[in-house]
């Protein structure tokens, strides 16, 4: 009887809730560190990010305009269905280099952030709302309501909880996102990007891409419809160019230094109050 | 036989006697009033007759750095050490010393910038005094604001404002800044310099102590050197839309922080279910208040179809009651459009409107020989891709267009780069709600317009801006959570 022949995973890219191949053909050979498995990876393009970000701008509204406590559901979902597939999680992190144990707590923590975030959801509202004691007769309140669209470029040292961390919040916020993942741990994004797509997550709010951050951090930074580029790194080249690209259409910048991601700190409210806007009502009091 | 009797207003001026003026204002850098190394000054005129009423000084680059290392110098020995009650007592005293020389800021604003007295007196200094005293009181207060996070200043600010609220600008970004224990230099704006040095005085008589807050007076390359200096830790400007962008470009990579409050074109919604009269008085005030140099100004109005010929017609009834005119008379609702610069854009905006099709109507009133003036002025036939509709005029010019559903308003109403402000006017609350959700806009007034308050958050989504001025979240943009 001959060998069964495993079957290989494409790893293609996430947007609109389907996973196309890049548009542009190119593909990036990833090889793990014993030169054992070589996967192609999707080098994403400019057009890839534009159709991403017409699928999360059109998911957007309908996102933000879900319930709190929906939303704080569907982030749980996200934590519940990561779980359930911790083993191919633990495979693929194993092979970009990690340890049993490093590997074991990247998968907890990425899951307890989602369940973090799940609870703030249908919180972070009333924390930082307030009605606003104005001297005249009227009822004025003021609540924070999601920015819009985020393009976040993600952690490169870390697979899975960089990423998560990225997404965690800024979806918990009512915003839609399109993400660049790790260029150099690429594998997690789109195993992650498969249990987005059956956590109930609608199409577009969350879009993944691969490829290369020299060649997409333009692009990423200088779209006219997105509402704030999100940059985690350190590379100062890199970092004025997001700033000086934000000014096209005064997008919100929010970055984040190369950290270890592991630690608590790294996840707080005020990371969903950085892709708010804030917005404030008035309506006289009177007969 | 019924016979019309037109009453006329007996003028009814403000006095300018009371008010101190000198002739030559120096520049407020480490607590004294210093002459500009520049050793040039520039004219202060008065808008409303074209007359020159002081000069102040045009600080370079060595005044900039000058001011910026007596604002270091008191960020690191004083301001950063000194208990948070005590800052708080500095601002409460500036509050006061204020409130008491109310009367004569009104009239200087009003000399300064044309504006009426009428708004001077009753919204620009009351408003910039309860500023003061809002954010004094927030000194000792800040780990209340920031639950789980500690908030610590960032150093020294540097603060651009414009030129339409003079005052009041100057007090919504001094008193978070001050409050959360920074020190600044501020630059108020080239053409109405007047009330920032006079309350350059009041801080003097405050005794706050020298380089916490330093005001330079200047032109455009003072307000690059503010925002290029290396050692500014944080820029607050409000202005246009073009400069903010310049503004990001120009810190980019520096490390500065930045809050900006800028242009807006804001959609005034009216549904037929509306208190049509209260709506008319709200669109006067939404586009009109100020001579319409507001950013949050209703400037685009979009009326549902049914009533649209009534409220056009009570519109331009009511436009023809405006009293244009001199801005120190206690009758006066429209002043003396700020510049000659910006009559001039007016102008250009209000023949662009008529070239790309609109009708326009403006109010019959007579508008005097000198100074600068232009009359209320409303476009109708005029569509979404027109530059009027589009563009901030930043004048007494309002665009009406007409919808029929709210979906419709909605998506007209956030078809625009900007989302500063919005307005929508009914009687029925569940709409209320649905469409001030649905404005992508940091202010949204239901029925009302252009009500500020120092408890009140004011900022734009979009184009409009970053960070937010007024409330809680104004002294976020001014600390460093740690």
């Amino acid at each position: 009887m001959s060998k069964r022949i495993d079957i290989q995973k494409t790893y293609k890219l996430f947007i609109d809730g389907k996973f196309p191949r890049t548009e542009s053909g190119r593909y990036i050979k990833w090889t793990d560190s014993n030169n054992t498995t070589v996967v192609n990876i999707c080098r994403g393009s400019r057009k890839d990010f534009r159709n991403a970000m017409v699928s999360a701008r059109k998911a957007s509204r309908s996102w933000a305009c879900r319930t709190a406590y929906n939303r704080a559901q569907i982030l749980y979902r996200i934590g519940e269905i990561l779980e359930g597939r911790r083993d191919q999680f633990m495979a693929e992190l194993t092979l970009q280099g990690l340890t049993k144990k490093q590997t074991a707590s990247e998968i907890d923590q990425s899951i307890d952030r989602f369940i973090y975030y799940a609870g703030w959801a249908d919180k972070y509202q009333q924390v930082f709302s307030h009605v606003n004691p104005v001297s005249m007769p009227y009822f004025n309140f003021t609540v924070p309501e999601a920015t819009g669209v985020v393009a976040a470029i993600a952690p490169n040292d870390t697979s899975l909880l960089g990423m998560v961390s990225i997404i965690a919040p800024v979806i918990a916020g009512g915003n839609s996102i399109v993400i660049l993942a790790s260029e150099s741990f690429p594998l997690c994004s789109i195993t992650f990007a498969e249990v987005l797509h059956t956590s109930d997550v609608p199409a577009g709010a969350v879009n993944i891409l691969t490829g290369y951050r020299s060649e997409l951090i333009e692009h990423f930074s200088s779209h006219m419809d997105v509402n704030a580029i999100l940059y985690c790194g350190d590379n100062g080249v890199d970092k004025k160019l997001v700033e000086t690209n934000a000014a096209l259409n005064v997008k919100h910048v929010i970055q984040f230094p190369e950290q270890n991601w592991a630690k608590d700190e790294h996840q707080s409210p005020y990371h969903i109050l950085k892709c708010q806007e804030t917005k404030t009502t008035w309506h006289p009091i009177g007969v | 036989m019924s016979k019309t009797i037109k009453w006329e207003y007996s003028p009814a001026p403000e006095g300018t006697d009371r008010i101190q003026l000198k002739e030559q204002y120096d520049l407020f850098i480490g607590g004294k009033f210093v002459a500009p190394k520049s050793r040039q000054y520039f004219d202060t005129i008065n808008p409303s007759n074209e007359k020159k009423i002081a000069q102040v000084a045009d600080a370079d680059q060595s005044d900039v750095n000058r001011a910026v290392a007596s604002a270091k110098k008191a960020y690191n020995n004083v301001w950063s050490k000194m208990a948070p009650k005590e800052r708080g007592k500095y601002i409460f005293r500036i509050a006061r010393l204020l409130q008491e020389r109310a009367r004569e800021f009104s009239v200087i604003e009003t000399l300064d910038g044309g504006k009426p007295i009428r708004e001077s007196r009753d919204v620009d200094v009351p408003l910039s005094v309860a500023h003061f005293f809002y954010y004094a009181g927030w000194a000792d207060k800040l780990e209340y604001a920031f639950p789980g996070r500690k908030a610590k200043p960032i150093g020294v600010a540097g603060q651009i404002i414009p030129w339409n609220f003079p005052l009041l600008m100057a007090a919504w970004k001094l008193a978070p800044a001050l409050a959360t224990g920074n020190t600044v230099v501020l630059k108020p704006a080239e053409t109405t310099p007047l009330t920032a040095v006079k309350l350059a005085e009041i801080i003097q008589e405050a005794d706050l102590p020298p380089g916490i807050v330093n005001i330079i007076t200047g032109t455009e390359k003072t307000g690059q050197a503010i925002v290029n200096h290396a050692d500014i830790n944080k820029i607050a400007f409000t202005g246009s839309t073009e400069v903010g962008k310049y503004i990001m470009k120009a810190v980019a990579g520096s490390g500065k922080k930045y809050n900006l409050e800028l242009g807006g074109k804001a959609a005034n919604i009216i549904f037929e279910d509306a208190a049509i009269d209260q709506a008319v008085e709200g669109i006067i005030n939404s586009i009109f208040f100020n001579q319409g140099h507001v950013c949050c100004a209703g400037s685009r109005l979009y009326v549902q179809e049914g009533i649209a010929d009534e409220v056009i017609s009570k519109l331009q009834k009511r436009m023809e009651t405006l009293i244009v005119g001199d801005p120190l008379d206690k009758n006066t609702d429209i002043g003396a459009i700020n510049s000659k610069m910006q009559l001039d854009k007016i102008k250009m905006y209000v023949n662009l409107g008529l070239d790309e099709g609109g009708s326009i109507y403006q109010s019959s009133c007579s508008l005097p020989k000198k100074g600068y003036w232009h009359a209320p002025t409303i476009f109708t036939d005029v569509s979404q891709s027109n530059r009027i509709v589009q563009e901030e005029i930043f004048g007494p010019v309002l665009a009406i267009q007409t919808f029929r559903t709210v979906d419709e308003v909605i998506t007209k109403a956030n078809n625009s780069p900007y989302g500063l402000s919005g307005g929508v006017w009914t009687d029925k609350g569940s709409k209320i709600f649905k469409v001030t959700k649905d404005i992508r806009a940091g202010v949204i007034w239901a029925n009302t317009f252009n009500k500020f308050d120092p408890a009140s958050p004011f900022g734009g989504y979009k184009e409009s801006g970053i960070g937010s001025e007024g409330g809680i979240e104004g002294l976020s943009d001014y600390v460093n959570l740690v």
